[in-house]
């Protein structure tokens, strides 16, 4: 058995999603989640303070 | 000659403020390594979908009705892809865009003619069968006319037929050579001789499978796998994937607008058309965007980049 | 006065290239102090995601297109590749949103922005050709869905989603060819330009 085999889908997904309703909208979960994430990413990266640069004023 | 005026839209300020240091090839290289751990990460956890292709063996074996269903509407003109037009024949005119018939004016140049494509010419490779050999060749010097009322009567007898223990029985009465013909095309699928044969029918190397894509698209069992899949165009199928993958959520616009009226109603027949073109309307007032009036003046007023730009802000 | 060798091709390429493009420029050591928010690294995620969308795809390659359903490494190795394009989409999408509200365009940066927009465009067609192209039943299913919406604008004509030999082609020949070409000049365009400035504010 070779280590690809060994960690072959922690998680497996081969089964028939979930699918969520809103509506006309229709959205697999794992899509959603996808989705979810790329908003939850963008406003963090807008809202998380950067490293580095206080720093380095108060380093002046 | 005048100053040109500032546009803050269009125009950048000069900046004066201070430089800090900076490492591009650092940060390229901390970039390369964090995705390639996510993506072992990921690939681990989660691994990738790949199910089996369908053939016309299993399609034929799972359902034989389904399949000869399809095989008769290949033969009598009447299936998905006959019907279809450009760019596979002229039975259509295929989509428009009001007066612009798009599909029709790039021609055909992918020709299918599903009745000796699909049954005849596959029929014909098969060897030391004095009774098809026959069959066929009573239907190919057959009338047009003759041809049709042999089909008629045998799809009208298919309601009625079955398929067991091996064996295609169709009751049909005045179908001439078809029911030899369909029984022999079933027991061809069946064995995987048809897939094969409508690959090489060409030569003995092949990479083009539109003909049994095609053949397989207009029988029920390639869509109703889909449909329990979630994969149908009326279920935004276009941005799943088999299993509980995510899938090409990227094209989740493009595949929205066949689920709201007018493209899923009054527009239906040239929805695909009709859908195209007003993504093409979008992209490219997205590609435009710094030179549309209004729209590139939107991240100015919402003033998101404030909170991008706070530190710049505090300091100045 | 110019001489022969100043009117030379050669000479006068060099030229246009260095004084637009000179390496403190291409190789920056300094950024202005505005470039400070983790907003900024998502340029880089995405050029990062396509390295090893190549890479993983070469691996494929060499091994043909039938390899990953046949073996454990070959479908690690698909994997791989699926999940740095999920990286990849992700981080260019949030870039493009973030570009969006920075208004990016500004200053004589137009063209950086169409060459992102056409990149995308570029990505989406290299994502679909590789999903038909997988030969499993996924690619069956798009492909003879996706023939009608590009049979009705006519690009099925040249363009035939059921061809597997020529859909593999734009997979990996044609595709890839443009997204890396329209990479580098998009790159180019942000050093040339630097990143934009922020808008100025109203005292």
């Amino acid at each position: 058995m070779g280590l690809t085999e060994f960690f072959g889908a922690v998680f497996n997904l081969d089964h028939v999603g979930k699918y969520i309703h809103w509506g006309f909208i229709q959205l697999s979960v794992s899509n959603a989640i996808l989705i979810a994430l790329m908003i939850v990413t963008f406003i963090s990266a807008l809202l998380l303070p950067f490293p580095g640069k206080r720093n380095r004023k108060e380093g002046k | 000659m005048t100053k040109k005026v500032f546009n803050p839209d269009v125009d950048a300020p000069v900046f004066k403020g201070k430089y800090a240091p900076y490492d591009i090839i650092k940060e390229g290289t901390i970039a390369v390594v964090v995705v390639a751990l996510l993506t072992v990460v990921l690939a681990v956890l989660f691994s990738s979908p790949d199910e089996k292709a369908v053939t016309i063996k299993s399609w034929s074996n799972a359902t034989p009705m389904d399949f000869v269903a399809t095989a008769i509407t290949e033969l009598d003109g009447t299936s998905g892809t006959a019907t279809y037009g450009p760019p596979y024949n002229n039975a259509a005119t295929g989509q428009q865009i009001g007066p612009f018939t798009l599909a029709k004016w790039m021609g055909i140049n992918v020709k299918v003619n599903t009745a000796s494509d699909f049954v005849v010419a596959p029929l014909s490779t098969l060897a030391d069968q004095p009774a098809l050999k026959t069959a066929l060749t009573a239907f190919t010097s057959a009338s047009s006319t003759q041809k049709a009322s042999w089909e008629a009567n045998y799809s009208k007898a298919l309601t009625t037929g079955r398929f067991s223990s091996g064996t295609l029985q169709v009751p049909a009465t005045n179908a001439g050579p078809v029911p030899v013909m369909m029984s022999a095309l079933t027991a061809m699928a069946r064995s995987g001789a048809l897939d094969q044969a409508l690959v090489t029918a060409k030569g003995f190397y092949t990479t083009d499978y539109t003909k049994p894509l095609l053949f397989m698209a207009d029988g029920s069992f390639l869509a109703n796998k889909a449909q329990a899949q979630h994969l149908s165009g009326d279920q935004w199928g276009m941005m799943n994937e088999t299993g509980s993958y995510p899938g090409q959520a990227w094209l989740w616009l493009y595949t929205m607008w066949y689920q709201v009226p007018p493209f899923s109603t009054s527009w239906g027949a040239n929805a695909d058309a009709l859908v195209w073109a007003f993504m093409m309307i979008l992209t490219l007032l997205l590609a435009l965007m710094p030179w549309i009036p209004g729209l590139r003046s939107i991240p100015r007023k919402v003033k998101v980049y404030r909170l991008i730009w706070r530190e710049h802000y505090k300091s100045v | 006065m110019t001489t022969e060798i100043d009117r030379q091709w050669t000479t006068r390429l060099r030229k246009t290239v260095v004084e637009k493009l000179p390496p403190e420029k291409l190789l920056p050591d300094t950024q202005p102090a505005y470039v400070a928010s983790w907003i900024y690294v998502f340029g880089v995620t995405t050029l990062a995601a396509l390295a090893i969308v190549i890479a993983t795809g070469c691996v494929l390659a060499m091994k043909g297109p039938l390899w990953w359903h046949l073996s454990s490494t070959g479908h690690f190795v698909n994997s791989l590749h699926l999940w740095s394009v999920e990286i990849f989409f992700f981080a260019m999408v949030i870039h493009l949103w973030g570009k969006y509200f920075m208004a990016a365009w500004r200053g004589g940066r137009q063209l950086t922005w169409v060459t992102g927009v056409v990149l995308f465009l570029t990505s989406i067609g290299a994502g679909f050709t590789g999903y038909v192209s997988q030969t499993n039943y996924d690619s069956q299913w798009i492909s003879t869905q996706a023939k009608d919406g590009i049979n009705a604008t006519g690009g099925g004509a040249f363009f035939n989603v059921l061809n597997l030999g020529q859909m593999l082609m734009w997979h990996i020949v044609l595709l890839p060819l443009a997204a890396v070409a329209l990479t580098a000049v998009h790159v180019i365009y942000v050093r040339i330009k630097g990143v934009v400035p922020p808008f100025e504010e109203e005292k």
